[in-house]
Order: C-alpha cells, then structure tokens, then sequence
C-alpha cells in the first residue's frame, strides 16, 4: 500500500481496477461467521462520499489480513487493503476501540503491542547465555524475535528452545536483545499508517546496521512483514523452520528420541499462503523418529485461517457463531491427531483457546514446532556442526 | 549521381492527428528554405489518391528527383510513396521518410515545441534525402512447396488448401495421428455437430492427399534459408512399428503386458492404453506405435519371454530395431499451426484439481462425456470413496484466464461456450442433474452463440454470478466457497463433480518453434503476428505464417478462417514462383574488410559468412552478405570495426548528415 499525498482513495487501492467477480468474498474465512463482504468494501467504497460511513462499519474489524482476497484476485487487486485503508480513517479520527488505541501506544512507547516495558523484552533469555548481535561483528543468523514470543510466557518457550537447539547445531547467531521493536505488523492491520510508516524507518535503520548475512525471524508475522512491507530492508529473511529445514539438509541437525505420536500441521496464513513456505516445518516434523504426520483436507494453501492476525488479538469479534480455531480442531479431531502442530505463536493461542472451549484437553494439544522440537535432544553424534 | 539534387517536401496534416498538434503550415514554410528543396507542400492525406497525385505531377512539372513526406511512420505507408515515385519513373529509394505523427504529435502537447520539432525532423530527412542513391530490388526463384508444422484443425485445413491449389505440402505432426485437440472434443458449440464427424473426412482427404506428404509422430529439427527457399529436417521418430506393415488390427495392443496400465494422453489420462497403442479409434495413419519411454523390451532390453506383441502381429511389422530418420526437403513457405495446451490447474491449488479426482478440467469432460471415451460417453466419476453418477455438477469458468495471479491476463475466448456446451450435454444424458454455472461475465460473442447460451438456460441451467475461490471437502461432497455477487451472497455450495473451464495457453514447448523460426511472442505468450490487424496471419519473418491457437486463443470457426487466410498468404510467393529481395540490405566494401568475422557473429540472421577473395594477388577472407536472408537491422555495421559493411540507404555518410541536422555532431 504505498502512499502518495494526492492519490485518492480509488487511486490507491486500484478500485477501478475490480471487475466485482467476488473471488475475494467467495475465498474470506470470516463469511462463514460474520457480515463482512469485503467486495462490497471496493464496489462501495469507490463512492468517495460514502468512505466515512464505510469507515464506521462493525465488520471492517472482522478482517483478520490472512490476504486469501489479495492472494486470490485475478486483477492484483489486494481487497483487505481497502479494509484497512477504512480503518486508518477511523484510527486517524481518534475514534477506535481503546483496546485499539492502548494496543497501538504499547507500540509507541515501549516498542511492543502487549503493553510491556521495553526494558524486560529479553528476560526470556535468562539463564541461556543468549550472544546479543553487535553492530561491529559480523554475524549469520540475526535473529528476530517477535512481541508475542518476547513477552508472552505461553510462548516464550519458542524462542528459548531455539536458543536451546541453536546452540546444539553450532551455528552462527546473535539475538537483538532490548534493542529488537515491534515489526509493526499488526499496526499496519490496525491502520496506524503513520506510526508504521515510523517503525519501518527505525527497523530499517536497526537491522541494516548490523553485520549479518540474513535475518530470521520467530513469527511468520514479522517474516511476511519484512520481505513484503520493508522496501530498503537489505538482508534477505527467512522464517525460522527454513532455516531449521536448511540444516537438516545440511546434516547439521538430528534429532535423538522419538516421539510416537499423530501430528497434523496446521499452515499458518502468514507463513503459507502470504510466503508460500509450506515443506519446511512437515519436514521438520517428519525428521522426528515416530511422529506420523496428517493432513487437514483444507491445508496448504487452502489452509483455514485461525483468526489470530489482522488486529484480532485487540478486537473481540460481534458473532456468536463457532470460531474459525474451533472448525479447525474439531477438523483435527476427526482427523484423531494427538497434537496440532503449528508454527506461529498466534495460531498457537487461538486454537489451543479452541481446544479448551471444546473441552478436548485431555485428546489434543497445540504446540508450536519449536516446542516439540525442543523436547527431543538434538543428537549430537549424528549433528555434524560446521 | 551526377544529378544536382531538387527535393520536393510533403507535409501531412493526417487528418487532425499531426495538424492538431503540429503547425503544418509553418513546417511547410520552413521546408521551403532548406537546401536543395524546390518545393513544399501540405495536405490533408498525403496517402490518399490526390495526395499521391501532389507528388507525382511535381516530379514530372518540376523534375524533381528526391521527395521527402512528413507524415507517418514508414512502417505503414513507405511502400504507398515508393510506388508512387515509381509510377513517375522515379527511383523508389529516392524516398525519405519524417514521422512526425507517432514521434512527434501524437506523443506531444505543447504545439509550438511540437512544431519546432517536426521542422528539425524534417530538416534531417531532407539532409539525408539528398544522398540517396538509386537502389534496385532483385528477384530469386520460390520452391512450389510448402511446410505445415501441426495436423489439428488448422494444419489440416491450412495444408488441405495450399495442395488443392496444385502445390506440394509437407505436413508435419508430433503425435502419432493428425487431428489435434478438435479429435479430442465431443460436441461442437452451438450447433452441436460432432467433432469427430466433420473432422474425419478432413483427416483422411489429409492423408491422402496426392500434393501432401504427411510425416506423423515426426518433428522439425532445423530450418534455414529465407522466403522462397526454406531447407528444412524433419525427424521422423522410430515407431518401432513398420507402417507400410501394419493394417491397424490391434491385435499387438491386446497382448501387450502394460495394456490398459498407461494413461492415455488422448483421453487426458481418464482411459489407460499399452505401450503399443492407437491413440484413438479413428487415428489417421490407422497404424500403431510402441512408446518408447513405456515399452518393457526398449526400457529393460526383456519383455517376458519375449514381446508378446511381435509374436501377436500376424504382418510381421513390429521392428525394435527401428531407427529415426531424418528427411531433408526444400520449401517456399512455412505454415505454424502447433496449437495450444490448457492451462494446468495444479496451479491454481485453491481448486483441489490435484486432490480430488472429481474435480476435473472441461477437456477431461470433453472425453468423458465423448462416446469414444474411456467411459463410452457416460458420465461416471469418482468422488473419493466410489464410483457415481453426479447429480450436483458445478462448472468453474474462467479457470486460468482473465487471471494475473497466475500470469494469463487474456480471456481464453472459448470457455464460456464449452461450458455451456457441457452443461447442455450434462443435462441431456442425466436429466435430473442440477447443474449450475459460476462465471463471472458471459461471452458469447460469436456467430449463434448467445442464442446457444439463451437455449442453456432455458434448459434449466443455473447461471450464478461469482467467480469461486476454493474447494475442499466435506463428507462424500465437494464444497464450492463462493460469492453469489448479485445478492451479494457468500455460499458453501455442496456437489458431486466439478468441471473447472481451464483456459488456453502456448504449447508448453513452443520455445522450440521460436527458435526454430525465429518467431516473437506478443504478451501473452502465443506467437506474434506481423500486425495485430492487418497482417494476422503473417510474422516478422517473410515466409513463415501462423494460423489457429498458436497465435492465440479462439474458436474452430476462426481457427478454419485463419487457417484459410495464412494458406492464401502462403500461396502468394508459391503462385507468383518468385521473391522479391529487398534493395535495402547490408553491403560489404571488400577492399577494406579484415575478415574478422565479427559481423558474422553478430547477424542475427545468419545473413553473412566468411569467403576467400584474391585481393590483388592475395587471398584473403571476407564478409559475404547474403542479400536474401539480411533484413538490413545494421547490427553489423554497428559492430564493424573497418567500417567495411554498411547497409544501403543507411551508410554513415547518409546518416550522419541526418543526425547532424538534429543537433548532433558529425
């Protein structure tokens, strides 16, 4: 969504450039559960006079960005843009939720959305020994960890057990430590375009200051961000499972025990359909001695979204109806899996919400990769570091 | 040129296209004052009649012997002016162009910048216009013969034609039978005639045909030469099976140990064939071919206790010790008609087209509803846990056109009335199917094809407008995730088979042609025509023509039309026996070329080569252009390092007095 000063908002989204074939409804995850037409966003909102309007509709907040419209589009339209554009002027106005709003002066203040101080941003690393990347010294592997990972200790343990396995394979890597901010994906989703504009300028600056080969990031969040929002970034990035897979492949990595259990893999949108990253984390899952990997009938890039992303972790959705994380366990239910393998840390929260709503506890549970990873050893005899 | 040069200078107002933005008059005034103009002159259509007329009559009243027209770009019009210096005894070459309409108005604003600028034009055309020399096109013989690449529809027709005006044609076809993807359709829309029966008859008059040598399962290897003189090497594949042999009985096919184990392209792999096969029924040559990369014998040297299909052939034709051969011929002109491939749904994944077998393309459905198909016309499909009757069928359309996200941005002009064509066949032989249409706009622009579509519907197909974006399953169902966009609707419709409308794309290895024949492709990746309108079915290069699909999408209708118009093309330099050669080529001054061959290296025309001259007592090489392959680019004389070979009308000496006339320097 680049901006110019004197575009209009037609200009902008390429709405003239919509032939209303509805590709983009007909693919939204959320029409199952709420209002929201998205196609009627770009037909309607090319009426510039009715943009405010548009701007007050409930279901602009249902979007949670997994871009199925934009990836689907046959005129490279990217519809949920419109939706955030309509959000913008809603934020701009001053009149958004005060989760929106508190979630969004998180970010501005501590450089974090969930309200944190940015001073305790590393104390997962405590006791790991974790090397903190210096501007003077060359590195490989830049790591990036993610505010979620960072601050939240459900999945703090994602990024520990990475150091953890890291370490183990003998690779080249430093983390950014208090230093590391938010990627800004979410405000992006949440239509705070100034101050996105703002965290790119700064990311930019940080990360390009650092010697290092390439940046790896923790979430597909800030992964798709980076390699799609941030024009001057000059590292190439990947996800961490690519990274991971990399080192498979390379016999750099291998892992001891086995774990006899049904996993089936979720994709995450912003990992699969948005990157298109899909054989890495099953091949890590299937380096496992024991683990029989399954697969949802709607996965890869017909993977069902979570409902985790596009700002929907500060705005509580109006509908009644099952969650989208609830269809997808009652899907891996039926498919008897024993865990939900996932690999992103909000996947991770929305659907093990769903498996306690279910009340599946006792049969299933969801993990990210790297937690499953992380309890089995890395075998160091058949690991051939570098 | 003895001569003292009197140019005449003729300024188009085209209309309003250049008067509206150039002041012609003052161009005209400006003109008068260049050296050696006698005479200037505007006017509404220099091309027209009495515009032609201004220049002829002032050649003859005023005598004058250079003329510049200020209009257009010579692409179009050049040889308009030249006949018209001709038709006054003039030297044809003694004609310059100045666009001042594509590189000047049309691209301007400011009028008066405009004008300035079509004067400077003008003054460099006129500078160069004075150092024209008198130049004479030749003539070469044309071989009477004709090279078709392609046996469907096109090739057929195309090569049909071209013999029936008495000339030899070499008709040359990948596969093992002519017919193409029109043999492969049941019905034709809207009138519904059988594909096979009105194209049968064609594909036998083909074979034959006294004035046409039919090479199937064969591919051309090399062509070189130019216009009236084409050599061209065909390889004709071993088929491990003699055909002046075999009579066609199938009785090795029924012996062989894969029968029925290999997926058979014809039927888009719904039926299985052996490794000794007829692709279809009424294949043409009637004569079998073993699949080399299939057979056991080929692949592992054994088959059983021997290969059961040599012992079945009760004429003795299977040979494994067959070779390919390849056959060397000349031609006049070469006819493209390779076709096209449709697009391949696995890359649209959102469809499930690689995970449910119920979910199939419209050329799959062509076989399977075709009475030669693997089912014998019924429609019988699997949905994942058994074989049905589908009672709920879905047709997708625009699948893989008229869609950037996955590179066709083109509409592929045929879908829509094949779906329609299906979804009437589909009702006719399960009249309780509800059988609905997801589109997106419906066109139906040709010739009974509205009134078809109105026909479909009033048989009880429902139209829904809404372009799908994924299918998945649910139970023994398929779900179509789809909006409904005139109630603005989202629907999860449930259904037994889906019939995804998969568009039209360049032959996967059309690569090969364009190299081949040095042809370009136009944006959307078929082959480019000379002119996307008044030279459809001509290319860049002189002599080679282009008809049905590979030039892009369309119907059997203009497939036939087109077929027709390049075979009428091809036939000009056949009929006419001869060629002309165009004057404007590059020259070698042989006193001064080194011989380096850089020239050579760089042509991309293969137009020079390297031959050894006595040169006052010593033999030394050099460039040697071949008048009939240049096309006159000067990529040689750019390159050339002694100045030694320049191409005629363009030589240093007669441009650089033009570009110095626009501000450059000598």
């Amino acid at each position: 969504m680049e901006m110019t000063e004197n575009q209009t908002f037609t200009e902008r989204f390429d709405l003239l450039g919509c032939i209303q074939c509805g590709r983009c409804t007909g693919g939204c995850p959320v029409t199952v559960r709420t209002n929201l037409n998205v196609r009627r966003f770009v037909y309607d909102a090319y009426n510039e006079e009715l943009l405010e309007e548009l701007a007050r509709a409930a279901e602009i907040w249902d979007c949670t960005a997994c871009h199925t419209c934009a990836v689907r589009c046959p005129k490279g339209l990217k519809p949920l843009e419109v939706l955030i554009g309509l959000r913008s002027l809603l934020v701009e106005s001053g009149k958004t939720q005060p989760s929106v709003r508190d979630a969004l002066e998180s970010v501005f203040r501590e450089g974090n959305p969930w309200e944190k101080p940015r001073a305790t941003r590393s104390d997962w690393m405590e006791g790991l020994d974790v090397p903190i990347a210096q501007p003077d010294q060359p590195v490989e592997n830049l790591f990036f960890v993610c505010c979620t990972i960072a601050y939240d200790p459900r999945v703090q343990v994602i990024a520990q057990n990475l150091v953890r396995l890291l370490k183990g394979a003998g690779v080249n890597y430093a983390f950014l430590g208090d230093d590391e901010s938010c990627c800004g994906s979410e405000v992006f989703t949440l239509g705070e375009e100034g101050l996105f504009e703002m965290i790119v300028e700064d990311n930019t600056e940080l990360l390009n200051g650092y010697q290092a080969e390439r940046i790896v990031a923790l979430s597909p969040h800030c992964f798709t961000t980076f390699r799609t929002r941030y024009p001057n970034l000059k590292k190439p990035v990947l996800h961490y499972t690519q990274l991971l897979a990399e080192l498979l492949e390379q016999g750099k990595l291998a892992f001891k025990g086995g774990l006899a259990k049904k996993i089936v893999f979720h994709d995450p949108c912003y990992l699969g359909k948005q990157s298109g990253v899909f054989d890495e984390p099953r091949r890590l899952l299937k380096a496992v001695d024991g683990v029989e990997l399954v697969e949802f009938d709607r996965s890869r890039e017909r993977s069902l979204c979570c409902e985790g992303g596009g700002g929907k972790m500060w705005v509580e959705s109006e509908s009644k109806k099952e969650r989208l994380a609830e269809t997808r366990i009652r899907d891996a239910r039926a498919l008897g899996a024993d865990i939900v393998a996932v690999a992103c840390p909000f996947c991770v929260l929305t659907l093990e919400d769903a498996v306690k709503a279910l009340g599946y506890e006792e049969e299933m549970r969801v993990v990210e990769i790297m937690e499953l990873l992380g309890e089995l050893e890395v075998d160091q005899d058949k690991t051939n570091p570098a | 040129m003895t001569e003292k040069p009197k140019v005449g200078v003729y300024v188009c107002h085209c209309g309003i296209n250049i008067a509206a933005t150039v002041d012609v008059e003052a161009v005209t005034e400006y003109a008068k004052g260049l050296p050696n103009v006698v005479i200037a002159r505007n006017y509404a259509y220099m091309c027209s009649d009495p515009g032609q007329l201004l220049i002829k009559e002032d050649i003859k009243e005023k005598g004058l012997n250079r003329v510049v027209v200020a209009s257009c770009s010579p692409r179009m019009h050049e040889p308009t002016f030249r006949k018209a210096l001709q038709e006054a005894g003039l030297n044809p070459y003694f004609l310059e162009m100045a666009n001042i309409r594509e590189q000047c108005s049309w691209v301007h604003e400011d009028r008066e910048a405009a004008t300035e600028k079509a004067k400077q034009l003008v003054a460099a055309a006129v500078s160069k216009a004075r150092l024209l020399e008198p130049l004479t096109s030749r003539e070469v013989d044309a071989e009477p013969s004709a090279l078709v690449i392609g046996a469907g529809i096109a090739g057929i027709q195309a090569a049909l034609d071209i013999a029936d005006a008495g000339f030899k044609v070499y008709l040359v076809e990948k596969s093992p039978s002519v017919g193409g993807r029109m043999a492969q359709l049941d019905k034709t829309f809207p009138t519904l005639d059988c594909s096979a029966c009105i194209l049968t008859p064609k594909m036998v008059d083909a074979a034959n045909h006294p004035n046409i040598e039919l090479f199937t399962y064969s591919e051309v290897e090399e062509v070189s030469g130019y216009i009236g003189n084409f050599e061209v090497k065909v390889r004709k594949k071993a088929r491990y099976v003699d055909v002046s042999k075999c009579t066609g009985c199938g009785a090795c096919a029924k012996e062989c140990r894969l029968a029925g184990r290999i997926p058979n392209e014809f039927d888009e792999g719904l039926g299985k064939r052996g490794a000794i096969y007829l692709p279809f029924p009424q294949a043409v040559p009637a004569k079998y071919t073993i699949d080399p990369e299939k057979c056991l014998f080929l692949t592992r040297g054994k088959c059983g206790k021997g290969p059961k299909c040599v012992e079945a052939c009760p004429a003795g034709a299977i040979d494994f010790e067959q070779e390919d051969e390849i056959v060397s011929f000349r031609v006049g002109a070469i006819l493209v008609a390779t076709g096209f491939d449709v697009f391949d749904p696995t890359k649209k994944p959102e469809y499930g087209y690689a995970d449910y077998p119920n979910v199939i393309t419209g050329l799959e459905m062509e076989r399977l509803v075709s009475a030669s198909g693997p089912t014998g016309g019924n429609i019988v499909i699997h949905n994942g846990e058994e074989e049905i009757v589908p009672k709920d069928i879905a047709f997708i359309q625009c699948v893989g056109s008229r869609d950037k996200s996955v590179g066709n941005e083109y509409c592929s002009r045929v879908c829509c009335m094949y779906t329609a064509k299906q979804a009437h066949l589909v009702k006719d032989k399960i009249p309780d199917a509800r059988v609905r249409v997801y589109y997106m706009d419906v066109r139906a622009f040709g010739k009974g094809f509205e009134e078809f579509y109105d026909r479909v519907r009033r048989e009880g197909i429902r139209y829904v407008r809404g372009n799908p974006s994924e299918i998945f399953r649910r139970g023994n169902k398929l779900v179509i995730k789809v909006e409904d966009t005139l109630t603005a609707t989202p629907l999860e419709d449930e259904v037994d088979l889906v019939v995804l409308a998969v568009g039209l794309e360049p032959r996967r290895d059309a690569r090969k042609i364009i190299e081949l024949l040095r042809l370009s492709q136009s944006p959307d990746r078929f082959f480019l025509e000379a002119h996307p309108k008044l030279r459809p079915v001509d290319t860049a290069t002189d002599g080679v023509y282009l008809a049905g699909c590979c030039q892009g999408p369309k119907d059997i209708p203009d497939t036939v039309a087109q077929a027709k118009g390049a075979a009428a093309s091809a036939l000009i330099p056949l009929a006419r026996g001869k060629v002309a050669i165009d004057a404007q080529v590059a020259e070698v001054n042989e006193a001064t070329c080194r011989g380096c061959g850089f020239c050579v290296s760089i042509c991309p025309y293969s137009a020079i080569e390297l031959v050894t001259v006595n040169r006052m007592g010593h033999m030394v090489e050099v460039a040697r252009v071949n008048e009939a392959l240049c096309k006159g680019c000067g990529s040689c004389s750019a390159g050339c390092l002694s100045d030694s070979i320049q191409p005629r009308s363009f030589r240093d000496r007669q441009i650089l007095p033009q570009i110095a006339a626009l501000g450059g320097t000598r």
